[in-house]
């Protein structure tokens, strides 16, 4: 496909995910049981035929890193194209972090001149969801649009007011675009993936950045709204973001035991890659008792699980119980311990007979490798 | 050990007769195991944990799946550019009229003497497809060189009621070998041969050519051995003291993989630093219903899980639908067994659709009719990507192959030690 593909991993949202994200990025949070939310826009990407990927990253890189190392689980192994893991260098005249995402592609410009594909596919590294680019770049060619904005319409409760929110005319020609607004005039809200060619994208950048304008939503989508023609392209797919706080990342994650919800991800062709870690089957013990949950695999089951996201090589001890909650890899759940509406990152140890509960709005969250 | 200090030469090609329509359409290799892997995941496992990335995997017998799964090696991070895996197949030779097939293990080797010459190794490990176990190669190469061998011959000490069974070592006080026997009715030693050999490659080399002068069909057990005997080479067994399972009959495979759903199982697949790898397409997580019950079993990923599994072991994307009962079953990848089913002592192979309400493995326990010697321990065998219809009954030591219909069952019924196999591509 004549598009490269830009994944803006950079973002720091400790504020908002609090120990979950300290240690990684948002972009490399694990998400239903096996995968991390990466994997979502970057075999979007191979999905939908791009064969070159920049991932720009920027907080907290390590563990993004070590997921990346390897990119042929993508199809990226190749001669032509290939992952770029993208990070901020120090040079003779700029040594600075970046200043925001139109920045963070504007460092590293050199990707976006040594390409000639024609268009570019921005994404962030943070949403669950599945989608075929093609049909956005095909709307994007029809409409004649200078730039498009993948937006969905959110009929339910969500909350809009973290969200870029936006109105359309008849044509899907955004009118106006709010961002994080305090009373959201319409349903239609951003979900940060943009289509537009390569070349407007870097005269855009080399516009804007000497400005100190470095935000790709307020300084080119907001501001240049009537200047260019931004056409939204409704998206009625599933998707979810986890970088929006604590409970967008429960909710995302508990998705998962909806049937459609998953099968979509695990059993409907193009699959979701992730990089294999060769863990051996789950292995249900004799007194397991396991219902409504999704399980990584490597976890061995000897207590109960109930309506709960356990990843890879998480143990569960005898006659404990565990509900309603997220479990990351290689957490270990000690003999009687009773485990409600919580999320414990990687590593949570757990000795035998602890009672932990968080509350059904408000889960409980342990960091990395504590134990408790 | 250096870039090519050592080669590895999987032999692959066997059928496994014994494994009955298990491998009607895959060398025995390529049969799944453990729920995720293949049995040739053992030993391509051991090979790159022992740090031998240089394997050549001869195949002859029903190929295709196994060069599906071994591709160009990444899951055993074969794929590499010095060396990585090669698969080695027969083929027409240059000057020749025709090709020739492997007509012996040691042959196998024989025919490909140009593939191990190009690579210039020192040693040659000699590994059959076979096997359940974690063997560290690079030890039993380091008593190779420590003893000084032309031959290195991987032991095992089985009982002396059951060595007259196996290829017995008959050794020295330090396990050099002095004599060779195939089968021995009285039995003087307890060391048999598990079929690894470590060769000084110039040594084997010799012995490949002279024997081919001799023997067309030449043998490591029958020829290859007894030559280095007689040539007073210096042999050694190395004795292996771990997990080693052979998976050569139906009772077998399916005792080996029960041993797995154990509390604690003798053979353990969670290490941390002894991983066995394998191809998967995808690996996404399983999922254990509302109503699921899955207890004392392994399952592997993207199962789902909606009826109740018992003591039995589950291979990737199977699905068990609501109200079926899968127990003392070895159910492989992509099968679905229909809402109210019962499986009781059963294997399954890959991709087969059970309907609904079949029963199978019922009533008594008589032995197939047609191949009494594979099918007599009670346990029904139903071959990749059959189809059994709903409502129909399957009794013991039976075998299904196909795309059945009611048609194939009559009154609804398949009896013990019955056979229904639908043969040839439609």
């Amino acid at each position: 496909m004549k598009a490269i593909g830009i994944i803006l991993a950079g973002g720091n949202s400790e504020k908002r995910l609090g120990e979950l994200t300290m240690s990684r990025a948002a972009s490399a949070m694990p998400v239903g049981g096996c995968y991390r939310a990466i994997d979502f826009p970057l075999s979007n990407m191979s999905n939908s035929g791009v064969q070159k990927v920049a991932v720009i990253a920027q907080y907290n890189s390590r563990s993004l890193q070590d997921h990346l190392v390897s990119s042929k689980w993508w199809d990226f192994g190749r001669k032509q194209g290939g992952l770029f893991v993208l990070t901020p260098y120090i040079s003779q005249d700029d040594a600075n972090w970046f200043r925001g995402t139109a920045d963070s592609i504007y460092q590293n410009i050199s990707f976006l001149r040594r390409s000639n594909e024609k268009y570019v596919i921005i994404a962030s590294g943070d949403s669950v969801y599945k989608m075929n680019y093609r049909d956005v770049i095909k709307a994007h060619v029809e409409k004649g649009a200078d730039i498009t904005v993948v937006s969905k319409t959110f009929e339910y409760n969500r909350d809009l007011t973290k969200m870029g929110v936006m109105q359309t005319d008849a044509s899907g020609r955004i009118m106006e675009f709010e961002e994080k607004p305090i009373e959201p005039q319409s349903k239609e809200a951003n979900l940060g993936i943009y289509v537009m060619e390569r070349t407007l994208l870097i005269s855009l950048l080399e516009e804007i950045i000497p400005e100190g304008r470095y935000d790709l939503v307020r300084d080119i989508i907001i501001r240049m709204r009537r200047k260019l023609k931004i056409y939204a392209y409704n998206f009625d797919g599933y998707w979810n973001s986890i970088g929006g706080g604590i409970l967008d990342y429960y909710y995302a994650n508990m998705d998962f035991l909806k049937k459609d919800v998953r099968e979509m991800f695990t059993k409907n062709f193009p699959y979701i890659a992730t990089k294999p870690k060769d863990e051996p089957p789950v292995k249900y013990n004799f007194e397991a008792e396991v219902s409504n949950s999704i399980l990584g695999n490597g976890a061995i089951i000897n207590g109960k699980v109930e309506g709960s996201v356990v990843f890879r090589r998480v143990y569960i001890g005898e006659k404990a119980v565990v509900k309603n909650s997220i479990l990351m890899e290689n957490c270990h759940i000690g003999n009687n311990c009773v485990i409600e509406n919580v999320i414990f990152d990687k590593g949570v140890t757990v000795s035998d007979g602890a009672v932990i509960k968080g509350e059904k709005d408000n889960p409980y969250v342990v960091k990395k490798n504590s134990t408790i | 050990m250096s870039k090519n200090e050592m080669i590895a030469m999987l032999l692959a090609g066997g059928q496994g007769s014994r494994l009955g329509i298990l491998t009607k359409k895959i060398a025995k290799p390529a049969v799944a195991f453990g729920g995720m892997y293949r049995i040739i995941d053992f030993p391509l496992s051991n090979c790159v944990n022992s740090g031998v990335y240089n394997v050549g995997v001869l195949t002859q017998y029903q190929p295709l799946r196994l060069n599906q799964h071994i591709g160009i090696g990444i899951p055993w991070d074969l794929d590499r550019k010095n060396g990585g895996v090669t698969v080695l197949s027969p083929h027409v030779k240059g000057g020749d009229e025709s090709g020739e097939w492997f007509m012996g293990t040691a042959n196998a080797i024989y025919q490909n003497i140009e593939f191990i010459d190009a690579n210039d190794p020192e040693y040659v490990l000699i590994l059959s497809g076979d096997h359940i176990y974690k063997m560290d190669y690079s030890k039993m190469l380091d008593f190779h060189k420590q003893n000084n061998c032309a031959a290195t011959i991987a032991v095992l000490e089985v009982p002396f009621e059951e060595a007259s069974r196996f290829g017995i070592m008959n050794t020295e006080a330090d396990d050099k070998i002095y004599e060779f026997e195939e089968k021995p009715a009285n039995p003087k030693s307890n060391l048999a041969s598990m079929g690894i050999y470590i060769f000084t490659w110039s040594k084997l080399r010799e012995a490949l050519i002279e024997d081919n002068k001799v023997h067309s069909n030449s043998d490591f057990g029958m020829h290859i051995i007894p030559r280095f005997l007689a040539n007073n080479e210096i042999m050694y067994a190395y004795r292996f003291k771990d997990y080693w399972k052979d998976v050569g009959t139906i009772e077998s495979y399916w005792q080996a993989n029960m041993e797995l759903i154990k509390h604690v199982p003798s053979f353990n697949l969670y290490e941390d630093f002894w991983r066995i790898y394998t191809n998967t397409e995808h690996q996404p997580p399983e999922y254990v219903g509302e109503n699921g019950v899955i207890r004392k079993s392994i399952a592997s990923s993207g199962c789902e899980i909606y009826g109740t599994v018992e003591n039995s072991v589950l291979g990737p994307q199977v699905i068990v639908e609501k109200g079926a009962v899968v127990k003392d079953s070895i159910i492989m990848q992509g099968t679905v067994i229909g809402e109210g089913s019962v499986i009781d002592r059963c294997i399954i192979d890959e991709n087969c659709v059970v309907g609904k309400n079949v029963k199978m493995g019922m009533g008594e326990n008589i032995v197939n009719e047609l191949k009494p010697k594979i099918y007599n321990t009670g346990i029904t065998v139903v071959g990749e990507d059959t189809v059994i219809p709903d409502n129909v009954e399957i009794g013991k030591n039976c075998v299904v192959f196909g795309k059945t219909t009611e048609a194939d069952y009559a009154e609804g019924k398949l009896p013990s030690g019955k056979s229904a196999i639908k043969e040839g591509v439609e």
